[in-house]
C-alpha cells in the first residue's frame, strides 16, 4: 500500500498535467459537438427530405463504426491535407463522434415538448424564433439534461482513445508510467482514480444544474 | 378595459366567409359564413367531429383554411409569419388543456408575451399581469409554478395570460372539458364576468348552462356546416333543423 501511495505521489504532477489535457480536449470537443449536434438535429427535423436523409446517413455512419477508426481516419485524413496538431485532430474526431449522439438527444428533447405549448406560444403572437428561445429550448434542455450529462461522461472516458494518435493525455500518461515502472496494475489503477474523480465532479455539476432548472417540478414552499 | 376595443361602427370583429377546411380528402368545414360583432358572445355547439374546434382554430391561423376568407378586427388573415404574429397578438386563445408554460411562474406566463410581442417593459408587464391575475382571483399565486395549481386555477391563469395582450376577441376551445366537475364553476364564473364586461368571445363548449346564461348567440355546427343559429333559448329550446333537434335529443338523454 505504501508503495502504491509513493508511486501515486511521485506521478501526480504528470497526471495533473494530463488531467488538464484531457479536460481541455473533452471541453473543446463537446463545445463543437453541441453546435454540430444542434445543426444535425435541425437537419433531422427539417421539412426538406434530402436534409433529413443527410442527418440519418451521418448518424448511421457514426453509430456504425468504432470511435477508434473514426479517430484514425480523421487524423490521417486531415493531416494528409493540412497541418494539424494531434490535439485538434483528436478534438475534431471526438466532436464528429459526439455530434451524432448529441443530435439525437436534442431531437428527442424537442419532440418531447408538448405541441400544445408551442401552439399556446404561437397563439400569443410569439414568432417561431421567440417560441424556440422562450418555450421549446428551455423545456428541451430540462428534459435532456440528464441524458446530455451521461453523454458528457462517456465523452470524457472516450477521450482516452486519442492517446493512439500521440496525445499525452491521462491514458497515455498511465501507459508511460506502466512502461517505466514495470507496475502496469498500479499505473492503470492510478489513472482509473483520476477518471473517476473527473466523472464524479461532472456528475455533481449536472445534478446541481438539474436541481436549479427543476424549481417548477417541486412542491410549493409553504 | 378600453385598450382592446376598436371602434368599428357595427363592423364585425370576426368575419368568416366561405370557410372550407379539408384534412386530406376529409372535408371538416364546408363553406361556413360567420360574423361576430363587437362585444358579442357566440358559443359554438354541436356533436363531436362537427368541426367546432377546427373552426375556432382557423380564426387565429392554427389551422390553415383550404378556401374562404377570414378578417379579424378589419385585418385579413394571411399565412405569412409576420402577418400571423401580428394578428395573433390581437386574438386571445384559451385551450382545453390550459397549456401554461411549465418552466415559468404564473407571473412569467402572463408577462412573457407582453414583453416579447408588445415590447412592454418589465414593470409594465408585471403590473398589467398582477391586475389580470387579481381579476381572475389568483393575485396571490403570482410566484407559483403551474404544476402546483389545480386545473381550474391553471385555466384562470391561461385566461389572464390571453387577456394580458389586450385582445380584440377571445377564443375558448372547450375551456372546461379537461376539468374535474367541481372546478368547472370557477372558470365559467371568470368567463361570464368577462362577457358581462363586453369582451367579444367565441366559445366552443359542451356547457349548455354557459351557452344559455352568457351567450348572445348559439351556433350549432353539424356535418361541417351551420345547422342552426340564434338566441340561446331559440336554438336550445325549440330548434327547427333536423340536426339541431337530433343533437338536443342526444343531450337530453344524458
Amino acid at each position: 500500500m505504501s508503495d502504491f501511495l509513493e508511486l501515486f505521489a511521485e506521478y501526480s504532477p504528470l497526471f495533473l498535467e494530463a488531467t488538464s489535457v484531457t479536460l481541455r480536449l473533452t471541453a473543446a470537443a463537446l463545445l463543437m459537438a453541441m453546435v454540430g449536434g444542434a445543426v444535425v438535429a435541425a437537419l433531422a427535423m427539417s421539412k426538406v427530405r434530402p436534409l433529413r436523409w443527410l442527418a440519418t446517413a451521418y448518424i448511421g455512419v457514426v453509430r456504425g463504426t468504432p470511435l477508434i477508426t473514426q479517430i484514425f481516419i480523421i487524423y490521417f485524413g486531415l493531416t494528409a491535407v493540412v497541418t494539424l496538431e494531434a490535439f485538434w485532430a483528436g478534438a475534431l474526431a471526438l466532436a464528429f463522434h459526439n455530434s451524432a449522439y448529441i443530435a439525437e438527444i436534442i431531437r428527442s428533447g424537442f419532440q418531447a415538448v408538448p405541441k400544445g405549448l408551442t401552439e399556446a406560444s404561437r397563439s400569443l403572437g410569439m414568432s417561431k424564433v421567440k417560441t424556440l428561445k422562450r418555450v421549446q429550448a428551455p423545456l428541451a434542455l430540462r428534459t435532456t439534461l440528464p441524458v446530455l450529462g451521461n453523454q458528457y461522461i462517456i465523452a470524457v472516458k472516450d477521450s482516452s482513445l486519442v492517446s493512439f494518435i500521440g496525445m499525452t493525455e491521462l491514458f497515455q500518461t498511465s501507459r508511460n508510467m506502466a512502461a517505466t515502472t514495470y507496475e502496469p496494475l498500479t499505473a492503470y489503477i492510478v489513472v482509473a482514480i483520476y477518471y473517476l474523480v473527473i466523472v464524479l465532479a461532472l456528475t455533481a455539476l449536472v445534478a446541481w444544474l438539474e436541481h436549479r432548472l427543476s424549481a417548477h417540478r417541486r412542491p410549493a414552499q409553504a | 378595459m378600453s385598450e382592446h376595443t376598436t371602434p368599428t361602427d357595427g363592423q364585425p370583429i370576426v368575419q368568416m366567409r366561405g370557410i372550407v377546411k379539408r384534412f386530406g380528402t376529409t372535408t371538416v368545414l364546408d363553406g361556413i359564413d360567420l360574423d361576430v360583432a363587437q362585444g358579442e358572445v357566440v358559443t359554438l355547439i354541436g356533436p363531436s367531429g362537427a368541426g367546432k374546434s377546427t373552426l375556432l382554430r382557423c380564426v387565429n391561423g392554427l389551422e390553415r383554411i383550404t378556401d374562404g376568407t377570414i378578417e379579424v378586427a378589419g385585418e385579413r388573415l394571411s399565412y405569412t409569419e409576420k402577418s400571423l404574429n401580428h394578428l395573433r397578438a390581437r386574438i386571445g386563445m384559451v385551450f382545453q388543456s390550459f397549456n401554461l408554460f411549465p418552466h415559468m411562474t404564473v407571473m412569467e406566463n402572463v408577462a412573457v408575451a407582453q414583453r416579447e410581442v408588445l415590447g412592454r417593459g418589465k414593470d409594465q408587464a408585471r403590473s398589467r399581469g398582477a391586475e389580470l391575475l387579481e381579476r381572475v382571483g389568483l393575485g396571490h399565486k403570482a410566484d407559483a409554478y403551474p404544476d402546483n395549481l389545480s386545473g381550474g386555477q391553471q385555466q384562470r391563469v391561461a385566461i389572464a395570460r390571453a387577456l394580458a395582450m389586450d385582445p380584440a376577441v377571445m377564443l375558448f376551445d372547450e375551456p372546461t372539458s379537461a376539468l374535474d366537475p367541481e372546478l368547472v364553476g370557477e372558470v365559467l364564473d371568470v368567463m361570464r364576468a368577462l362577457a358581462d364586461d363586453g369582451m367579444t368571445m367565441m366559445v366552443v363548449t359542451h356547457e349548455m348552462r354557459f351557452a344559455r346564461r352568457a351567450a348572445d348567440r348559439v351556433v350549432l355546427l353539424a356535418d361541417g356546416g351551420i345547422a342552426e343559429q340564434g338566441p340561446p333559448e331559440q336554438v336550445l329550446d325549440s330548434p327547427t333543423s333536423e340536426r339541431g333537434q337530433a343533437f338536443l335529443q342526444q343531450l337530453a338523454e344524458h
